[in-house]
């Protein structure tokens, strides 16, 4: 079976290379629909697949330009892109993510880079989730107090409404976003993008994760435009990490290749799929894959106390991964195929 | 306005080395690639990253983005093929 295994140039490590592929495909779709680059899946993965932590977080980053790029034409022609605040959010990213990843260097260099990097993963997956569903609770109990008084909530409410708050600030200069339907101080998607991209350059994410939630609830998008606008993001961001990480030498090129063959078609299918689901179908199954994602993290944190556990809880931690990925990912796909033949079939009726 | 242009690109071309300064002391990390076990293709890449990190990293972001886009054109061509409309959804939260 040793072709089944491929050696890395760089890192010098010989890796299984279908599990490249499926992480690819899997974290393409997830990417697509959720409008995040999938980072906090795959660099837990490339690392479990025995890739060292600064090479799967630089890998990532590489196949994560490439794969947003590609759902970014496609949410693009839907309109779901906010190319205006896009570009404002870019500034305060940058700088952030590159601040970011000069504090991933010094820790490498004092050798806390893997016991940091989780810490702050668990804490911020856990602050999302709470978020998520705190949000999708609120939006029913004002669905229900609608109901009770014989009223229908409009179909664009939100549960949390933050950003509402957020937009009373009128620091000048004000921006119009036409796409997202927001006149805001600018001040307000710089802050926010230099904070998300900060925390995405010490976790070595483009940033999606955190941005596709603060887009929602801090700036006040709606979700197919957050998500579309996030993708804008995370392909310039992405890219820009992915020099500075390949400049340090953190990059390995052939896994990324690899993945980016499986994440091109599951990008497609993941970005198709937002176009036959509502807003709060993504919100939910984002707030899910969450949760998944951090238990994960968990039991690989907690092994330190469980010596005798240890082998139990990577296999456990492998499994749920990377079952995450294949479940997720398939029920956006049927969700896509059967959203393509309800629409072709009208087309032929009206035919 | 015109201080907010000139802020801005500053900051960014001098936020690196202001993160470097606040990243203090010890030496960096340097890691070479072994190329001995390897031929072709892979022996090339492996001596580019030993010879010059900055070739290897603007090949890296070229070879990325012409690939997405590559594959972005061909799906957009099996997608228009089985019919999918790709210009028009429905903004809605519920």
């Amino acid at each position: 079976m040793d072709w089944l295994y491929i050696l890395m140039p760089i890192a010098g490590v010989k890796i299984f290379w279908p599990g490249l592929i499926i992480l690819g495909v899997g974290v393409g779709i997830i990417g697509g629909f959720f409008g995040l680059g999938g980072a906090w899946m795959v660099t837990p993965g490339l690392n479990m697949l025995g890739f060292p932590m600064a090479f799967a977080i630089g890998t990532d980053i590489a196949h994560m330009a490439g794969k947003s790029l590609i759902s970014t034409m496609r949410h693009g022609k839907f309109g779901n892109v906010d190319y205006k605040l896009g570009l404002i959010m870019l500034v305060g990213t940058i700088i952030g993510f590159e601040v970011g990843a000069q504090m991933v260097m010094w820790l490498e260099r004092i050798g806390s880079v893997e016991k940091v990097v989780r810490w702050i993963y668990i804490a911020l997956l856990a602050l999302i989730a709470w978020m998520v569903f705190h949000d999708v609770f609120k939006r029913k109990a004002k669905a229900r107090a609608a109901a009770a008084k014989g009223e229908t909530l409009d179909a664009t409410a939100t549960g949390i409404e933050w950003h509402k708050t957020l937009h009373k600030i009128k620091i000048p200069p004000m921006v119009h976003l036409k796409a997202a339907g927001i006149y805001c101080s600018a001040w307000l998607p710089i802050i926010v993008s230099f904070l998300t991209g900060w925390l995405a350059g010490i976790l070595g994410i483009g940033g999606g994760l955190i941005r596709m939630p603060a887009l929602i609830y801090l700036i006040g998008c709606p979700t197919h435009v957050a998500v579309g606008t996030d993708l804008f993001e995370v392909a310039i961001s992405g890219l820009y990490g992915a020099l500075t990480y390949t400049y340090k030498g953190r990059t390995e090129l052939v896994a990324a290749m690899i993945m980016l063959v499986g994440a091109a078609m599951g990008a497609q299918v993941g970005a198709v799929a937002t176009k036959y689901i509502k807003g709060y179908g993504i919100r939910i199954a984002f707030g899910l894959a969450v949760i998944g994602c951090a238990i994960s993290i968990l039991m690989k944190l907690v092994q330190p106390w469980l010596p005798q556990f240890k082998k139990m809880l990577d296999i456990g931690a492998t499994a749920l991964i990377l079952g995450l990925v294949s479940l997720m990912s398939l029920y956006i796909f049927i969700r896509m195929v059967q959203g393509v033949r309800e629409e072709l079939r009208r087309k032929q009726q009206s035919a | 306005m015109q201080w907010f242009w000139r802020t801005v690109p500053a900051l960014i071309l001098f936020a690196p080395g202001l993160s470097l300064a606040a990243g203090g002391g010890g030496a960096p990390m340097v890691i070479v690639a072994d190329t001995r076990k390897l031929d072709g293709i892979l022996a090339w890449w492996g001596n580019m990253y030993n010879e010059s990190h900055l070739q290897f990293a603007i090949l890296t972001i070229i070879i990325i983005p012409v690939t997405g886009v590559l594959f972005g054109i061909v799906a957009d061509i099996v997608m228009g093929w089985i019919g999918i409309d790709l210009k028009t959804r429905e903004l809605a939260e519920d």
